[in-house]
């Protein structure tokens, strides 16, 4: 799954095109209110690059993420996907399609682990790589390979991550994403409740990810951090008309 | 006898019973409803059996009748008075000379041969009945050949006890496929019912239900590969002629724990002990 | 769209599905495609028509209109309420399941737990080798129990002596036993204690997707549905209001009763 390694300021192919994407809410228990927070977006993402989406707090970063997982759905516009060698509109798939674009081509790592009871950690974090293809005990190792560089020692793999810290169930849930070894990763706030030493970790896992050839875009309030990573940033802004 | 019909039942009866049997004997091991009539016998006597006896009976014909296997137990001797009686017919003992025998329990030892007619007296004809409460389910599994559960009762049994143990009344599968009670004669019984040349009618007056196996027809006691179907007899020669593979009975001789072992089917038993003082 | 390897025809499909109970339209024009190894959530409150739709793709419930088509292993296509009895009763006993609510419904309470689980295997039509060996019926039935994390022992112990949990985790052994690829599901976790609910949850999602059965899970309980489900229909007083990707729906519902169905649940 993973291609080459590329020169750091060499991008690869356009992986995914966004173009016109428009995503409101309506609010049907609030007397049908409509609160659009998208409009006309256009983006490439590039493979090899990251891209940071910036803006206020409120303006849709984490809504534009989630639309591009397909998490949300899209009132106009296309998401093309660069998918088992072809361009597939996400925006316009049936769930099918959707779900084996998130198992083959889009990894995503949210803000919140939905925890899983009874699933031990190291399955949490492998389940992605196996879903790909790779052999039960290849995904495995990478996953404990993972979840030791992000700190979580090993006597905690076997557990079920509800008794974890916050920041522990973020660091699963970062390895978890990083496991997958997707040519598109999607990160929100993957630093957000994080020290020093792991965000550096992140970062490390970031810079990596690109070097084997995958496209990121994420969201992170840490400009520090952002800027250690990021290519480019892709700047929202606000919308001029509102319902 | 003056005042009734021979062999008792009135013409029309006789019609309406030997349609339910050639229904049965076209559908060999499926149950056919008739309606079955008032006899001066109560339910639970024998009164299916005798049904389909006098429905059948021609002036010709040589009756035998056996209860356990014996021509001198009560109930016998009684069925086979109210033939004679009734129908004038000749009536034996001996199996050879038969051309039609009742019974209850057993299947003569004797080997029987075309041309001869054994109906049995049922009491319960519904070989799902203590598996399957709902008569509606029980109708249903025999339309869809759907005996899982009676397998089911058999694997009971051998992971309880290590064997299968249904001694009597042992169900059959009948030309592949009607599950059949065959009456509660002894386990031991149902081979003599597969490929036999004579035909085999079975009657239950109080259940109002008929239904035969005709001759040269499979029928097979069920089991498991694993756990193939064994004869069950007790493990002694009849202490009266001798005979090593007849059923037998045990019978208690005095109260200190005595007993005896003789063959259950009399005729047989006599024919054995003729052999040996021929010999 | 692009060609997808995994991609084959629906395995059930139907369309146009109407069922009247009484006055009441229970079912009104309802659609459904369910795929191989893909598991669909029916939520809705009590009287939306989930279970109506339920038994109707089941065929035990004959719709007044519309069609429910199945694919059987060959690749043929069946209408599963102009099937005769006969094959309906054996697609139910092999190729398909029904986990209910109620294990005892299910359950032959008087046999023993080797013998529940152990039965489909003695029933006709099943001409797998071993389908009349003793030894090989108890061989998959002891292989099943553990399956479900029931102590093996327990074999030849009576189902009355197993707590509500167990009896669920028979049920789903008794059903998997003849492996089939498409399993419908009546509120499996209805009625049993939290933590139970959880094991058996674990459970569910785990044997379905390592043996890839397709499952229709009728739930009023959108956490089981979020758990299990890879895609969801919403019901609402016999339609379909709303439908896609289980995730979807519940993070960005369209529809207003679906908005209502979710923000109305209680979070811990």
């Amino acid at each position: 799954m993973s291609r080459a390694a590329l020169p750091p300021d060499e991008v690869g192919e356009m992986l995914l095109r966004v173009r016109g994407l428009g995503k409101s809410f309506t609010l049907h228990l609030q007397g049908g209110l409509r609160i659009p927070v998208l409009a006309g977006i256009a983006l490439a993402l590039h493979g090899g690059e990251c891209v940071m989406l910036s803006g206020p707090s409120g303006i849709g970063k984490s809504t534009l993420v989630r639309s591009l997982y397909g998490n949300y759905r899209a009132q106009a516009g296309e998401i093309l996907v660069r998918h088992a060698g072809a361009w597939v509109d996400l925006a316009a798939s049936d769930p099918r399609t959707v779900l084996e674009i998130r198992r083959q081509t889009i990894g995503y790592v949210s803000q919140f682990l939905r925890v899983v009871p009874r699933v031990p950690t190291l399955e949490i974090v492998a389940e992605p790589a196996r879903l790909a293809g790779s052999a039960p005990a290849e995904a495995a190792e990478r996953a404990r390979a993972l979840l030791l560089r992000l700190n979580i020692p090993e006597r905690l793999h076997v557990l079920p991550p509800a008794t974890f810290s916050g920041g522990e169930r973020q660091r699963v849930n970062l390895a978890r994403g990083f496991a997958g070894g997707h040519p598109i990763l999607l990160l929100d706030e993957p630093t957000a409740s994080l020290d020093a030493e792991n965000c550096a970790v992140v970062i490390d896992l970031v810079r990596e990810a690109k070097a084997r050839g995958a496209a990121i875009l994420g969201i992170m309030h840490d400009a520090a951090a952002r800027d250690a990573i990021a290519d480019r940033l892709f700047p929202l802004t606000p919308l001029q008309d509102a319902a | 006898m003056n005042g009734y019909n021979f062999a008792y039942l009135d013409e029309q009866t006789k019609r309406m019973v030997r349609r339910a049997l050639l229904k049965a004997v076209a559908v060999p091991g499926h149950q056919v409803p008739f309606g079955s009539r008032e006899m001066p016998l109560p339910y639970g006597w024998g009164t299916g059996g005798i049904q389909v006896t006098a429905s059948i009976l021609g002036p010709d014909d040589v009756l035998k009748v056996i209860d356990q296997g014996a021509d001198d137990t009560t109930n016998a001797v009684s069925i086979r008075r109210f033939f004679a009686r009734t129908a004038g017919v000749a009536t034996t003992t001996r199996t050879v000379e038969a051309s039609v025998i009742q019974s209850r329990h057993r299947i003569p030892e004797t080997a029987l041969r075309e041309g001869q007619i054994v109906v049995y007296q049922v009491p319960l004809p519904e070989p799902l009945a203590r598996l399957e409460p709902s008569r509606a389910a029980a109708r249903e599994m025999h339309a869809m050949a759907d005996y899982g559960l009676m397998h089911v009762k058999l694997y009971e049994d051998i992971a309880r006890l290590g064997h299968v143990s249904i001694s009597f009344d042992y169900p059959v599968m009948v030309n592949g496929r009607y599950l059949m009670a065959p009456s509660p004669i002894p386990a031991f019984d149902n081979p003599k019912l597969d490929m036999s040349p004579a035909l085999h009618l079975f009657g239950a007056g109080r259940e109002k239900r008929i239904y035969a196996v005709p001759p040269y027809t499979e029928v097979r006691s069920l089991a498991f590969d694993d756990h193939p179907f064994r004869l069950i007899r007790a493990p002694h020669a009849c202490a009266l002629c001798g005979a090593r593979t007849s059923y037998l009975d045990e019978i208690v001789t005095d109260d200190q724990g005595g007993r005896m072992f003789v063959c259950s089917d009399t005729d047989y038993c006599a024919e054995q002990r003729g052999k040996r003082t021929a010999a | 769209m692009s060609p997808d390897p995994l991609l084959s025809a629906p395995l059930l499909s139907a369309r146009g599905l109407s069922v009247r109970l009484g006055r009441v339209a229970a079912l009104d024009g309802v659609d459904v495609d369910l795929w191989p190894g893909e598991v669909l959530a029916v939520v809705g409150e009590s009287g939306s028509g989930k279970t109506t739709l339920l038994n109707t793709l089941f065929g035990t419930q004959c719709p007044d209109r519309g069609v429910v088509r199945y694919r059987d292993p060959d690749g043929r296509v069946h209408d599963v309420h102009r099937m005769s009895r006969p094959m309906l009763r054996t697609l139910h006993r092999s190729d398909w399941g029904f986990v209910y609510q109620e294990p005892r419904q299910a359950l032959r309470m008087a046999v023993s737990a080797g013998g529940n689980v152990g039965e489909r295997l003695m029933a006709p039509g099943i001409n797998s080798a071993g389908a009349r060996h003793y030894g090989r019926i108890r061989e998959a039935a002891i292989a099943w129990l553990r399956e479900v994390e029931i102590d093996p022992t327990r074999i030849d112990d009576l189902p009355r002596t197993f707590s509500g949990g167990m009896l669920q985790r028979l049920q789903i052994a008794r059903t998997l036993v003849t492996h089939p690829r498409l399993v419908f599901m009546d509120e499996p976790t209805g009625g049993l204690d939290v933590s139970v609910q959880a094991r058996l949850l674990d459970l569910i999602r785990t044997l379905v997707a390592r043996l890839r059965i397709a499952v229709v899970l009728v739930t009023h309980d959108i956490a089981v549905a979020r758990l299990l489900a890879d895609r969801m229909l919403v019901m609402q007083a016999g339609r379909v209001v709303e439908t896609g990707l289980t995730d979807q729906v519940l993070d960005d519902p369209q529809e207003p009763y679906t908005q209502l169905l979710v923000s109305s649940v209680l979070l811990a």
